[in-house]
C-alpha cells in the first residue's frame, strides 16, 4: 500500500482536557489510503530539537480528506504540535504499520486506556460505514480523570456504540481500572481489540487467553523512523523473537507479544 | 549575453568505482532501500550503503533500543539483520532493480568471518562495493573493537581484501585517540576508501527512576549534534591519508553536505537524517547542485578538498 510524505494543514486545535489535545489536518492522499490501526509519523516544528517524528495512532479519517489525531502532552514534541494554530502545516509520513482487523459478524469488545483511545474511533467509524449490518460494537474506556474522556465516551455513543467508563479518581464512570467492566462483560465478547498502556493491554490480553477471546492489540514504542529501517521499536515476542511495532505492528496478535517477562 | 544553463557535473570516483553524485545513505538508516521507496526517487542516489550484514542472522539488543537527545539520538541495535544468505535471496533482488550503486556493509566477530562474508558477497549481481564496519567487537581478542586497535583493524582490511575483488570501503570509529593513525593503518592494509565517523559512543540516564534510558546503557550517538566533531576528523583524515574519504555524521542538508566535501570528502552519506526528512538525500543532491552553480563551478571535484586555511 503506498505511503505519503505529506505537508499537512492544520484545519483545528481543539484541547479536551488539560493534556489531551485533538489535531484535525488536511491530509487528503494519506487519509485516502489509511486504515484504523494505521499511525502517521508527525514531524514536531522545523528545528533539530526534537529531532525525531512522533508516532500517533490515525484517529478519525471522515472522508472529507482531513486526517484527525488524539494526541497527550507529554513532553517537547507533543507540546510543539499543542501550539499549532490553524493554517499551520504539520509534516507527515503514513499511512504506516498494519491495522486492526475486524469481523463484523461477531461481537466485539473495544477497550481504550487513555490517549490509547485514539485508533478505536476510526475502528468503530469505519466499521459503521463499511458494515452497515455488523454485530454490537461494546468500547470500554479507561482515564486518569473523567475530563481525559468524557468527549470521547459521548462521540463514542453518538456512534452507536455502548459505552462503558472508568477513572483512576472515580470522576466518571466506575472508580479503578477499566479492565473491571471489561471483564464482567467479556462473557459477551467474540473479539477484543485493545489500544492503551502496557499493564492495561497485558491484563486484558490475559484475560481474553483465559477466556479463548481472539484479542488484538496496537503497541506503542519509541521509534525513529516509523519505516522499518531504523529497527528501534523492539518488543519481545512469544516465541523469543522480536517484533518491530512499525512494521509487523503496530496492530497484533496478542498471542504473539511475551507479556511477562 | 545568456550563459547556457548547463546542470553541474555530480560525478564522482572512488577508484575504479564511479557515482552519479557524491550523495550516499549511511548503513543502517535506510534499512535496505526498499522501506524508502515510496518518498525517496532511490535511481538518483549515488549509492546506498545497506544495514550491516552479518554470516548468520542476529537478533540485536533488546529494548528500549532508541533514545532521543538533543539534535541527536542514542542507539543500540545490537547489529540486527538478516544474515547474509537472506540478504542475497530476500534483499537483492531489489536492490538490483535499482539504478544507483549498492554498498553492502559487513560486520562480523572474528577476522575469518569478514573474509567469509566478503567471499560470499563476490560475485553476487548488483553489489557495487563493500563497506567494512569494524566497530565490532573481536570475539577471540576479549571484546575489543577492532577498529580501536590501527594492528586489528589493519588485519581485517587485508583480510577482506585478500577474500574479495570489490571496492573495499573502510568504515571507522571515532571513539579513538587518534583517528589518522587508524586511517593510515587501514589504507595501508589495502582499504580503497575509507568511510568515517561511525557513531559516537554515548549514554543517556532518567534521572526518576535512575536508570539508564538504553537497555544496552550505551549506544551510539548519531545526528546533527556529531557532526562538528565528524567534519574535523573528515578533515585530519582526508589532509593525511592518501585514499577517498566518504564523510559521515550528522549530514542532513545540502550546506552539510559541502562542508564536508570542501573538508576533503570525495563522497558523503546521509544517516539519521533519513529518519526525521526521508527525502533528506535527494534534496542534498539538488542543492549540492544549487551550491555549484551558485559558486560557478562546473564539477563537483573541483570543491573537493578545497578548504582554504590562512591567508
Amino acid at each position: 500500500m503506498p505511503q505519503f510524505q505529506e505537508k499537512s494543514i492544520v484545519v483545528t486545535s481543539e484541547r479536551l482536557s488539560e493534556s489531551y489535545f485533538r489535531l484535525v489536518l488536511e491530509s487528503p492522499r494519506i487519509a485516502a489510503q489509511a486504515q484504523p490501526g494505521q499511525f502517521v509519523m508527525a514531524a514536531c516544528g522545523s528545528t533539530l530539537d526534537p529531532l525525531l517524528r512522533r508516532p500517533f495512532s490515525i484517529h478519525r479519517c471522515l472522508g472529507d480528506g482531513t486526517l484527525h489525531l488524539l494526541i497527550k502532552i507529554v513532553g517537547k514534541g507533543t507540546k510543539l504540535l499543542a501550539d499549532l494554530e490553524p493554517g499551520e502545516s504539520c509534516d507527515l509520513l503514513g499511512p504506516l504499520g498494519k491495522g486492526f482487523t475486524l469481523d463484523p459478524d461477531k461481537v466485539s469488545g473495544l477497550v481504550g486506556g487513555g490517549v490509547g483511545i485514539a485508533p478505536l474511533l476510526f475502528l468503530v467509524e469505519q466499521t459503521n460505514a463499511r458494515y452497515p449490518q455488523h454485530q454490537a460494537l461494546h468500547v470500554f474506556l479507561g482515564g486518569q480523570t473523567g475530563d481525559d474522556i468524557r468527549q470521547l465516551g459521548q462521540e463514542f455513543e453518538q456512534i452507536g456504540a455502548s459505552v462503558s467508563l472508568a477513572t483512576d479518581d472515580g470522576s466518571l464512570g466506575m472508580q479503578g481500572l477499566v479492565t473491571q467492566p471489561f471483564e464482567e462483560a467479556l462473557g459477551t465478547l467474540q473479539q477484543v481489540f485493545v489500544c492503551g498502556p502496557m499493564a492495561m493491554m497485558a491484563a486484558t490480553a490475559t484475560l481474553c487467553q483465559q477466556a479463548n477471546v481472539p484479542c488484538q492489540v496496537s503497541l506503542e514504542s519509541h521509534m525513529a523512523c516509523g519505516l522499518g529501517a531504523c529497527l528501534g521499536c523492539t518488543v519481545h515476542g512469544a516465541d523469543g523473537n522480536y517484533r518491530h511495532v512499525c512494521k509487523h505492528g503496530p496492530v497484533l496478535p496478542a498471542e504473539e507479544i511475551a507479556w511477562i517477562r | 549575453m545568456d550563459s547556457l544553463k548547463v546542470a553541474p557535473d555530480l560525478r564522482v570516483s572512488i577508484g575504479d568505482l564511479s557515482f552519479a553524485n557524491p550523495v550516499m545513505t549511511a548503513s543502517g538508516t535506510f534499512g535496505y532501500a526498499k522501506e524508502f521507496n515510496d518518498f525517496v526517487q532511490l535511481d538518483r542516489l549515488g549509492a546506498v550503503a545497506v544495514k550491516g550484514i552479518s554470516l548468520e542472522p542476529r537478533a540485536g539488543n533488546p529494548p528500549p533500543r532508541v533514545v532521543e537527545t538533543p539534535a541527536g539520538m542514542l542507539n543500540a541495535i545490537g547489529l540486527e539483520n538478516v544474515g547474509v544468505a537472506r540478504f542475497i535471496s530476500d534483499k537483492m533482488p531489489f536492490l538490483r532493480g535499482c539504478k544507483c550503486r549498492v554498498i553492502v556493509n559487513i560486520l562480523g566477530d572474528s577476522i575469518e568471518e569478514y573474509a567469509r562474508l566478503s567471499e560470499k558477497l563476490t560475485g553476487v549481481a548488483g553489489i557495487d562495493g563493500l563497506e567494512v564496519n569494524i566497530s565490532c567487537p573481536n570475539v577471540k581478542k576479549g571484546g575489543v573493537a577492532f577498529g580501536t586497535v590501527p594492528e586489528m583493524a589493519q588485519a581485517v582490511t587485508k583480510s577482506v581484501k585478500g577474500a574479495t575483488d570489490l571496492p573495499v570501503i573502510v568504515k571507522l570509529s571515532p571513539n579513538v585517540s587518534d583517528i589518522v593513525a587508524m586511517a593510515q593503518a587501514v589504507a595501508d592494509g589495502g582499504a580503497d576508501a575509507l568511510s568515517l565517523i561511525n557513531t559516537l559512543i554515548g549514554m543517556a540516564i532518567d534521572t526518576k527512576t535512575r536508570t539508564p534510558k538504553l537497555a544496552n546503557i550505551i549506544g551510539g550517538l548519531s545526528g546533527p549534534a556529531v557532526k562538528p566533531v565528524a567534519l574535523r576528523m573528515v578533515w585530519q583524515v582526508a589532509s593525511n591519508v592518501s585514499i577517498p574519504v566518504i564523510g559521515i555524521g550528522g549530514i542532513g542538508t545540502a550546506e552539510d553536505a559541502v562542508e564536508f566535501l570542501i573538508a576533503g570528502a570525495t563522497a558523503i552519506q546521509v544517516g539519521t537524517a533519513n529518519f526525521y526528512n526521508p527525502g533528506a538525500t535527494e534534496a542534498i543532491i539538488d542543492g549540492i547542485s544549487d551550491y555549484l552553480v551558485e559558486q560557478g563551478q562546473a564539477s563537483v571535484r573541483d570543491i573537493i578538498g578545497s578548504l582554504k586555511v590562512g591567508n
